[in-house]
């Protein structure tokens, strides 16, 4: 099968006062695959992620330029609202940040803003968002629970949960499972792979057995650059540039 | 590893200094304990010759306050305190609650660096000052501007010039609390929140003012007892009348004004001194009620949500 572009950064570059964040940055993330920016901590993977969401508005000191264009429309000179853009993408952060209400509400959180209201329907959701977290068992006589009161890697399900209600196209996640067990970290895996079919998924990570684990497609960035990019298998068996030899090799870190 | 062998490295001398050092914070943290009490229990024994004369019931409810009748009703003094101090919070309440929002969400980073510094002087000038405005611009304002607006004749001299200086009092106070609570609330949260598609202003409400719920409650609560305890600015222009006030347009004597109005010169009768230091017992037990009262409602919020 052929493999359909879904984000396309055309000559990206970001600095904050004089520092140069990202640099000329041009990749093409193909639809319903995971793709996996990896690099080191610090070469900019995380603003890259930012940047395809507009949370880099929240951010006045950022100075962006350059072309994202998702589905054709250019994102970051758009004439749509900034919030209808944000929707279609699923956002999992490094740790878990669950809103401040109950289990439920977190879920019903995206749907509410959506308009649905009806109270059955609206249950019905949150069950089949729960469901698709792996983590309806775990909550469904505790949904009035603060979400707090989860374990870790439960909230970062929660998160994920939270995240598919508002039913996006895209998965943006930020090293999801740094912050959690090895277990928790293998169920979000796990949940990703399952995911793939529906949801193009971007995942940034520095973990190379991770990138290794579940990716289709590697970017990989050194400095506020991209170095390298391509098919996974290629990618880790072939790779082109020194740095990033180095990088496979550990010297790198 | 071995502790044991680093503690004998450790001269003797360092052991006894840092011993010493243990002992001395401890007896500095229980004099923090001790003093409330002391004073306490102080005003319990000066004020013991009112109580052993009149019974509480009579002295907390009752309004006639004659002294040299021996008529102590402190009812007046408790509902001019807390006209004011209510009225003062309903005022500065929402003022710093928005300018906070302001300040943390919406304005330019310089605009806060310019501002903090701005509230911290505020926050700094003393409370004479305060009265000294209250009484130039505050009072002739309230009487010739607002409550003709109402058909009320005023002096000006009233509980609503009183609660106007003591909100502008406070405001600087509960802000700069208000504006570091918001500010320690993740920006992660406020991504997720927009990446959900919430608005900026639907965020604001739904998640950070609810994520700064407990500490909004205590600055409030804080703002309160402050406001409460507020003694001269206030006494500068609330007029001094000890009758239960009737409205905002009336006259009032809050219990510090009390206080510091007559301490001093009553020392001669002797059930008069006593009834000065009850009321500033009641002024203490209201205050800390004020504190137990918002500790609480953090308390149980916290249980529902964090």
């Amino acid at each position: 099968m052929e493999n359909q572009t879904k984000i396309k950064v055309e000559s990206l570059n970001l600095s904050i006062g004089n520092k140069v964040i990202l640099n000329d940055i041009n990749i093409s993330i193909p639809k319903n695959k995971i793709t996996v920016i990896l690099g080191p901590s610090g070469c900019g993977k995380s603003t890259l992620m930012k940047s395809m969401n507009r949370l880099t508005d929240l951010y006045p000191e950022m100075k962006v330029s350059g072309n994202i264009f998702i589905d054709d429309e250019d994102i970051l000179h758009t004439k749509n609202d900034v919030t209808e853009i944000r929707k279609r993408m699923g956002l999992l952060s490094q740790r878990p940040y669950p809103l401040p209400m109950s289990i439920y509400k977190n879920v019903a959180y995206g749907l509410k803003i959506s308009g649905r209201v009806n109270k059955q329907l609206l249950n019905k959701r949150v069950e089949h968002y729960l469901q698709q977290a792996s983590l309806w068992n775990e909550v469904k006589d505790r949904l009035k629970d603060p979400a707090s009161s989860l374990s870790i890697g439960q909230q970062q399900r929660l998160c994920l949960a939270r995240g598919l209600a508002v039913d996006p196209d895209i998965i943006l996640a930020d090293e999801p499972t740094s912050a959690l067990d090895p277990i928790s970290s293998q169920e979000i895996e796990k949940k990703f792979l399952e995911l793939k079919g529906n949801y193009t998924i971007i995942l940034v990570t520095h973990i190379l057995r991770q990138a290794a684990r579940i990716a289709d497609y590697v970017v990989f960035m050194y400095l506020g650059e991209v170095i390298e990019q391509g098919p996974a298998k290629e990618f880790f068996s072939n790779p082109q540039t020194e740095i990033t030899k180095a990088y496979l090799r550990g010297s790198i870190n | 590893m071995n502790w044991n062998r680093i503690r004998d490295n450790i001269s003797p001398t360092r052991l006894q200094i840092n011993k010493f050092n243990e002992v001395w914070m401890l007896v500095w943290t229980l004099f923090l304990v001790v003093v409330p009490l002391f004073i306490v229990s102080g005003l319990l024994w000066k004020s013991s010759l009112l109580l052993e004369n009149h019974t509480l019931k009579e002295i907390i409810f009752s309004s006639e306050w004659k002294p040299m009748s021996g008529k102590f009703g402190f009812l007046p003094f408790i509902m001019s305190s807390l006209w004011v101090t209510l009225l003062s919070l309903l005022i500065a309440a929402p003022i710093c609650l928005f300018s906070a929002i302001h300040l943390t969400q919406y304005a330019n980073r310089y605009v806060l660096r310019f501002m903090q510094p701005v509230i911290d002087i505020l926050a700094g000038i003393p409370s004479v000052i305060y009265g000294v405005w209250g009484i130039i611009a505050v009072v002739p304002f309230v009487a010739e501007k607002i409550a003709p607006m109402f058909g009320v004749q005023t002096t000006g001299y009233n509980i609503l010039s009183a609660s106007i200086v003591l909100a502008v009092m406070v405001i600087p106070f509960i802000l700069n609390i208000l504006i570091d609570i918001i500010n320690t609330i993740p920006k992660e949260l406020t991504e997720a929140s927009l990446s959900l598609g919430a608005g900026k202003w639907y965020t604001i409400k739904h998640v950070i003012l609810r994520k700064a719920l407990p500490g909004i409650i205590s600055a409030m609560g804080l703002g309160l007892s402050r406001s409460f305890g507020e003694t001269i600015a206030v006494l500068m222009v609330v007029g001094n009348v000890a009758a239960i006030p009737s409205g905002i347009f009336q006259p009032g004597y809050p219990l510090p004004a009390l206080i510091a109005n007559n301490y001093g010169e009553m020392m001669s009768i002797p059930q008069y001194d006593s009834a000065l230091m009850f009321s500033a017992l009641l002024l203490m037990i209201i205050v800390l009620f004020f504190n137990i009262g918002s500790r609480f409602l953090i308390m149980s919020y916290e249980k529902r949500f964090k």
